[in-house]
């Protein structure tokens, strides 16, 4: 094998590829030919970084030098300054908010210091289309001790004992899952890898996906071993073009390496994989949804009992799990489950990959260990609030988790501490938000997206979440009557207590946490018709403040329904009757001189 | 034979059979809706919901899809579940005010008012027209279409079928459109002209089945009140 004195390694997850690390890349390999260095230094597109709110990234290894937000421009003095007179560029690295330093390695960055890589320990090193590159760092060496040094129910007893719990949401005992499977006499068995990550604002199984698909597939082939399964699906959304991509790469690898297929590593144990698209639904997360859409019919949960492992994929025994999980069994395997009992805490063990979005300095994906709490979460790894603002709450587990606000900051997180406060663990999405948000608006956001959603087989779920919704929005227009909270409350629990499947039984959640931390909000909007964060349009007004206005027009340009008068240097006016509050006046505003105005009650029109 | 207990009675049921077959077979009523017996079982209207299990863990389930268990302790009129049943009669009388099925339904569990928009789309999309049209005519000629808010039954693309034979069916068997009641209130959406009886009792009592369907009407669990 060529050896290289550095490697440039170009993250080419999907938000720095949006961001343009393609070209960033194309820059780099022009430039090192440019200067004659191709013999000396690789560059790597690597699976997500993580870091997304700083992309492009570059790492250089073996320095560990970290890059961040690179231009095309950047390229010939990076690779000038760095390559070949080994100067490391300041400019180009992450700096501190505080301290204003540059922080030159990766491993001393905040963000990646607090976090505890496993499912990721890949991300950002290997080029995830190579499978040479995995099998560098032990890749496939846990599938290969599965496969020829143990039985399945050695197999199965280890992940028991790991316990290891579902990363989809519910949190059920991976091991159990398997166990229960394995013991149906039923052929041929099935196995699944749930990739319809349908959440706002997560993008967990995408990064694993296109980061290290290796993972996942080796997962699969050991969860076959174990269940006896000699056929498995992996279950990706059509809207991840980049993952699916890389995905049927590692499965042609794989096969071609001999790593699946027949007589995988001349064991005797045959595992074949297929990929199967999803149109995109939410609900076809749910595994019974799932299973139906896989069938090739419309994604519609059914009762369990009987379970898949029961009854599944065309009523055989199937093994439902999420990407997550899937490419964390290697890692038990490989390491032992004493090793991953001795992470997390009593009953929620190893990590978990929360994807971390919002109103957050530091966004991106981090892996932590369970037990951490939300305020390491927030103001550790994510660097709390940008612009000086204050933190209102975390919203946790997707559209039918829960907000939870400042006060439970110090809510260690685990499935159990997460259930009890009202939110829940979810497949990992968590949206951190500041006092600009107003709690009653996010409630209708995740309604409006539930009602969608629901796959409308219940009653309960399908009306109640567009009730609620239809009660949510009337209040944010300032047409909320007092008797709305009561109702929305019994509506929200029947939601949960009367519908099938997981969607509807956490459909109440989004209001029912709002309700409980942030009621003074929902009696503001009704009872003084006074949204407090200025968010919803119909209670606020934008006015220009005559003491600011500098009459430099900027507003007047900004907005799109011509409603701003004033001539150059006098002061302007906003012509209420034709605003539609979009705020654009106020964000173009150099002189902050205009303010949207929710002190008093504003007359409805 | 699969043993358990159904409101504090011990019951036993065949392989195979729901609980709502077992509640039937016992002569324990639980209303249904979107449930036919020559239909595969549903489980949309969560109309037929029992509570199972014991203390936190206790949960609702429809009764028409959940399988007889070993050892499960079922309730068929608590609090809980009315409560259920009548949010879900409220919600669909708002989608559906003209049904008579409904509307002596609402009489029945004391609904007496519906807090929600009307409608008036006269569907509740329990699916039983698209079942029978599949299942008994075999014919699958018209289904579901979209999801959450924008679900709907209809021929495929909403074009004229051309495997159906106009059998009407789907006419027959469906709970809003067979009966007509002429009595609802056009503002609330509520007839109640069937609701003569009053109960003698108010009080609910979970763990026991009232003869008259509703917990305490026929005065027979009417127990003297620990203080």
């Amino acid at each position: 094998m060529k050896q290289y004195r550095a490697h440039l390694l170009v993250c080419a997850g999907t938000g720095c590829v949006s961001c343009g690390s393609f070209k960033i890349k194309e820059a780099l390999e022009q430039e090192i030919l440019k200067r004659n260095l191709q013999d000396e230094v690789q560059v790597v597109a690597t699976g997500c970084n993580g870091f997304c709110e700083r992309g492009p990234i570059v790492m250089v290894q073996p320095d560990g030098i970290f890059y961040q937000l690179l231009k095309v421009e950047d390229v010939p003095h990076l690779v000038e300054e760095h390559l070949l007179k080994g100067r490391p560029v300041k400019k180009l690295m992450y700096v501190t908010p505080a301290e204003k330093q540059p922080v030159p390695k990766m491993k001393d960055i905040e963000f990646f210091k607090h976090q505890r890589l496993i499912v990721l320990r890949n991300r950002g090193r290997i080029d995830p289309e190579k499978i040479e590159e995995y099998i560098a760092f032990d890749g496939y060496e846990a599938m290969a001790k599965a496969l020829t040094g143990m039985t399945p129910q050695e197999i199965i007893d280890e992940i028991l004992f790991s316990g290891l719990r579902g990363r989809g949401g519910a949190g059920f005992p991976t091991g159990k899952k398997w166990a229960a499977c394995a013991k149906e006499k039923a052929t041929p068995k099935y196995l699944i890898c749930n990739g319809d990550e349908g959440d706002p604002g997560a993008f967990m199984d995408r990064s694993v996906l296109e980061a290290d698909p290796h993972a996942v597939l080796e997962g699969m082939v050991i969860g076959a071993k174990a269940i006896g399964a000699s056929k498995g699906f992996i279950y990706i959304r059509h809207e991840y073009p980049l993952a699916l991509k890389r995905m049927e790469i590692a499965i042609a690898q794989a096969q071609e390496n001999g790593l699946l297929g027949q007589d995988i590593l001349g064991s005797g144990f045959d595992f074949d994989l297929e990929i199967v698209q999803g149109a995109g639904a939410f609900v076809s997360g749910e595994e019974s949804a799932l299973i139906a859409s896989v069938e090739g019919r419309i994604a519609m949960p059914r009762q369990r009992p009987p379970y898949p492992a029961q009854k599944g994929l065309w009523g055989k025994p199937t093994v439902i799990n999420n990407v997550e999980t899937w490419a964390t069994v290697p890692n038990i395997i490989r390491r032992g489950a004493d090793w991953f009992q001795g992470l997390g805490t009593e009953t929620s063990k190893g990590t978990k990959i929360f994807a971390l979005v919002g109103k957050i300095a530091n966004t991106g994906l981090v892996e932590v260990p369970m037990g951490i709490t939300l305020r390491e979460i927030v103001y550790g790894i994510g660097g709390g609030i940008p612009d000086k603002r204050d933190f209102k709450a975390v919203q946790i587990g997707g559209p039918s988790g829960g907000c939870l606000p400042a006060k439970l900051l110090d809510l260690p997180v685990d499935y159990e501490s997460l259930t009890a406060a009202g939110a829940m663990m979810g497949s990992g999405g968590m949206i951190v938000m500041d006092d600009k948000t107003c709690m009653v608006d996010v409630a209708k956001y995740f309604l409006n997206f539930l009602q969608d959603e629901s796959c409308g087989k219940c009653v309960s779920c399908r009306e109640g979440t567009q009730r609620m919704y239809e009660i949510v929005k009337a209040i944010t227009e300032g047409k909320g009557k007092e008797s709305d909270l009561a109702m929305l409350e019994e509506l929200a629990k029947i939601t949960k207590d009367a519908s099938m499947c997981g969607l509807g039984q956490t459909a109440g959640n989004p209001v029912l946490t709002t309700l409980r931390y942030f009621r003074h909000e929902y009696e503001a909007h009704i009872l003084d018709k006074r949204c407090p964060a200025g968010v919803c349009k119909n209670l606020i007004r934008y006015v220009v403040l005559a003491e600011k206005c500098t009459g430099c027009q900027s507003c007047k340009k900004a907005c799109p329904n011509d409603c701003i008068k004033g001539t150059l240097k006098d002061i302007h006016l906003i012509d209420q009757s034709k605003c539609i509050k979009c705020g654009a006046c106020k964000e173009a505003c150099k002189f902050e001189a205009i303010e949207e105005q929710r002190e008093e009650a504003i007359q409805i029109i | 034979m699969i043993t358990f207990r159904m409101n504090g009675l011990e019951v036993k049921a065949e392989e195979g059979w729901t609980l709502l077959d077992t509640a039937k077979f016992y002569g324990l009523e639980i209303p249904t809706l979107c449930f036919h017996e020559g239909l595969t079982p549903h489980g949309g209207c969560r109309l037929c919901v029992v509570e199972i299990g014991e203390g936190l863990r206790s949960k609702l389930v429809s009764s028409c899809t959940y399988p007889a268990e070993e050892g499960l302790v079922v309730r068929t009129d608590s609090a809980r579940v009315w409560a259920s049943r009548r949010m879900m009669i409220e919600l669909m009388l708002a989608m559906a005010p003209g049904s008579k099925v409904l509307q002596d339904m609402a009489s029945q569990f004391n609904v007496t008012q519906v807090r929600f928009a009307i409608r008036n789309t006269e569907c509740v999309l329990c699916g039983l027209c698209t079942r029978i049209c599949a299942e008994q005519m075999d014919a699958s000629a018209i289904g579901f279409q979209q999801r959450g808010l924008k679900r709907k039954i209809s021929t495929p693309f909403d074009a004229r079928s051309e495997t159906c034979r106009l059998c009407g069916a789907c006419m027959y068997i469906c709970p809003a459109c067979q009966l007509r009641c002429q009595g609802p209130n056009a503002e609330t959406a509520i007839c109640n002209g069937c609701l003569t009886m009053e109960p003698t009792c108010l009080e609910h009592y979970d763990d026991l089945q009232c003869w008259m369907y509703d917990a305490g009407r026929c005065g027979t669990c009417v127990q003297e009140k620990k203080s």
